[in-house]
């Protein structure tokens, strides 16, 4: 039987160390390896983890490919979003961003973007060493330790104040899989100051059929009277298995709106976390998945409410078909000091094959005592009845079946703001859910 | 037009229809009245085609096809059309988009051309009018939050935009206020013609003054027990099922 193999991660990392000149980076590895040495991958017995085995991935050696930047501007082209022409596109390779490649569309009064290892040489050192890494605090498992050891190439983003931008970002994944296996580890730190509104989407390509599993770190932090929008489009490969950590602070009173669709891949694991660190803070969490074949889905989500009166919503609905899994839970704490929070979560999931399953979980944890919140999920199958009645009229099953299927999905996919994305996504499910 | 002929019929082994016969012309109004439970929504049903009904016994012609082969989505494209007792709501599925499907899915199956978008919209207007029901219904989800009534209406602006050849229309009437019930028997009246067939499921006599129709059956425990004309539903206004006692007996004792 294959064993776990991370005995090379170790060469990988004292590689990158030595070559790496700055301290504050250095200094954050070194100190995200040793807990990732401390405590491992997530072990199947790990709660957090127990529904996906992701150390079944390390069963082979991955390539932590070093610059040999074999993606081409053709194989961009073919990943390149609705509405790109308009975007701040930037282009990750293996995990490292690519200033050369990537088209920031943004004024330098409106936005900066850099390297982070450039960043911190700037006016904004301080800043990047307040807030790079906080998500460590409330992530202590190995794989978000393995992240942070091997942060490099990674990027900054600030958004300036008073700015809202007319130019969404396009984060672009892509994963050369050509010749190994490959092990990308996109990290990315992002500031919306105060009154500013940014729009980040994050697209995932893999390009070969060695396998590929990309660790991804995005902390995103948000000002007071901030926006923060957020896309995730997972359409990759089923060779492509993935963790993206995505950890929101909002640290003055804000605004998240985010909605994750994922559609193909591996085993995919997201991380969706929302710190609530300042009094009136408001979220929006949507996730949509539609899963086929052995596609694993599962999103954690976290918000944690640490001052009080702020507001959450969450809603997640999936349908699962073949031998697909997925799993959804949602962990809402209350702090003591959290007094009238208002926390609500909602899952639904269609099963359209016996052997689809979904693993749902609520996750409240409560120490105020003036909170509303409240929790739902449900697991069914189409509305035979609404079938029945579409069909009374003439609409064949399998149309009425992708009508049903489409108006389910619609919930969340009416919440991607941007329109051409938003256009995007509903062909893809209407390509999907169509007679097939 | 219609032939069924002795229909027996079962859900979850439960016997509820015990030899149905029934002819139905073109042009004709048939009522069909009876005691709740008496299984006047399960023959709409096994009519309509759903699935969870066995019928164990005889057959049903519909224009000379032998409709129990046919999907329930074949018999509405051969011209049968069904206004439910209880439409279900349909959330994020727009009541324009669907009639606009239903319609186009029938033209095809018929070897006609998609209706393009001003036939359609045109065809709507006018149907619109015909059963009084309000635009701002159909760019709804389909019965969506709708009022009984709203949902009664929007079940006949159906049957006009598909004109069937057969519809069959189940307690219509049932949950309606004085108003309601008029535009909605005005609008069935308007969609009467020598070609079309109707056959009401009702419980009063309110509709059918309305309507007038040709015949009057009563179904109980699940077989017809007495047929006549509009002059029987009268009767049994006046003086309820119980008249029909040894009607009623003998349909018990099977
Ligand atoms: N799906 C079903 N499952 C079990 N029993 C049913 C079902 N549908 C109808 N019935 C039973 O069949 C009988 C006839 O019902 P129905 O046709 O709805 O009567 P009506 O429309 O005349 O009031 C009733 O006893 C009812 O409870
Ligand atoms: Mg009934």
């Amino acid at each position: 039987m294959d064993t776990i193999k991370t005995d090379y991660l170790k060469d990988k990392f004292n590689e990158l160390q030595s070559s790496s000149a700055d301290d504050v980076l250095s200094n954050i590895r070194e100190e995200g390896f040793k807990n990732f040495n401390k405590v491992g991958l997530p072990a199947p017995h790990n709660e957090e983890w127990r529904l996906t085995g992701i150390s079944n991935l390390f069963k082979k050696e991955y390539h932590l490919s070093e610059l040999e930047n074999t993606i081409t501007i053709a194989d961009i082209d073919t990943a390149r979003l609705p509405g790109y022409e308009n975007a701040n596109e930037l282009i990750f390779i293996n995990g490292k961003f690519i200033p050369e490649l990537s088209t920031i569309r943004s004024s330098e009064n409106d936005c900066i973007v850099l390297p982070l290892e450039e960043a911190i040489k700037t006016e904004y050192k301080n800043l990047i060493d307040e807030h790079l890494n906080k998500s460590y605090r409330f992530i202590k498992d190995g794989i978000h330790a393995l992240n942070t050891s091997f942060m490099h190439g990674g990027v900054f983003i600030y958004i300036n104040k008073n700015k809202v931008l007319q130019h969404p970002f396009y984060l672009y994944h892509f994963a050369d899989a050509r010749n190994n296996h490959l092990l990308s580890q996109p990290r990315s730190l992002v500031y919306i100051d105060e009154n500013a509104k940014g729009q980040l989407t994050e697209y995932y390509t893999t390009i070969g059929a060695m396998d590929s599993f990309t660790n991804e770190v995005m902390e995103i932090v948000v000002n007071t009277n901030a926006i923060a929008e957020y896309y995730k489009i997972q359409n990759d490969v089923a060779n492509a298995s993935q963790v993206t950590t995505t950890h929101i602070r909002q640290i003055g009173k804000s605004y998240t709106h985010a909605v994750t669709v994922s559609l193909n891949g591996g085993m995919i694991r997201n991380n969706m976390n929302v710190i609530m660190e300042k009094e009136g803070n408001e979220a929006h969490l949507y996730g949509l998945y539609l899963l086929k074949r052995k596609t694993h889905v599962d999103n954690h989500t976290l918000v944690d409410n640490t001052k009080p009166n702020c507001f959450s919503n969450e809603f997640y609905k999936g349908i699962l078909d073949d031998n697909a899994s997925g799993v959804f839970n949602g962990k809402i704490f209350v702090r003591q000091d959290a007094q009238k929070t208002n926390a609500y979560q909602s899952n639904k999931n269609i099963l359209l094959s016996d052997d689809a399953t979904i693993n749902t979980k609520p996750q409240l944890e409560i120490f105020a005592d003036d909170v509303k919140c409240s929790h739902g999920c449900t697991i069914g199958q189409l509305d035979e009845e609404a079938l029945f009645y579409l069909r009374t009229r003439g609409i064949s099953k399998e149309l009425a079946q992708s009508m049903l299927l489409e108006a389910f999905a619609e919930d969340i996919v009416m919440q991607i703001k941007h329109e051409p994305l938003r256009k995007y996504v509903e062909e893809l499910i209407v390509e999907r859910l169509s007679i097939n | 037009m219609l032939s069924i002929k002795n229909i027996h019929a079962s859900v979850e082994g439960k016997q509820i229809l015990n030899g149905i016969n029934l002819e139905v012309k073109a042009g004709e109004v048939h009522a069909i009245m009876g005691p709740n439970g008496s299984g006047k929504s399960t023959l709409a049903s096994i009519l309509a085609g759903r699935e969870d009904y066995e019928v164990t016994e005889g057959s049903v012609f519909f224009e000379g096809n032998d409709m129990l082969e046919l999907s329930p989505e074949d018999r509405a494209r051969e011209g049968l059309f069904l206004a439910f007792q209880y439409p279900v709501e349909i959330p994020g599925v727009s009541t324009t988009n669907f009639i606009k499907t239903a319609l186009n899915e029938k033209r095809k199956y018929n070897g006609q051309e998609p209706l393009d978008a001003v036939s359609f919209l045109k065809m709507m207007k006018q149907k619109m009018q015909l059963v009084e029901i309000d635009k701002s219904l159909l760019t709804r989800s389909i019965n969506e939050g709708f009022s009984g009534g709203e949902k009664k209406r929007n079940e006949i602006f159906q049957m006009a935009m598909l004109e069937p050849k057969l519809a069959i229309l189940d307690e219509t009437d049932s949950g309606l206020d004085i108003d309601a019930l008029r535009i909605v028997a005005n609008g069935v009246n308007k969609l009467r013609n020598e070609n079309r067939a109707i056959i009401v499921i009702t419980h009063y006599q309110r509709l059918l003054d309305y309507l007038q129709p040709d015949f009057v059956h009563v179904l109980v425990n699940g077989r017809i027990v007495r047929s006549g004309t509009k002059e029987l539903a009268l009767e049994l206004e006046e003086k309820g099922y119980d008249f029909l006692k040894d009607e009623l007996s003998l349909a018990e004792a099977l």
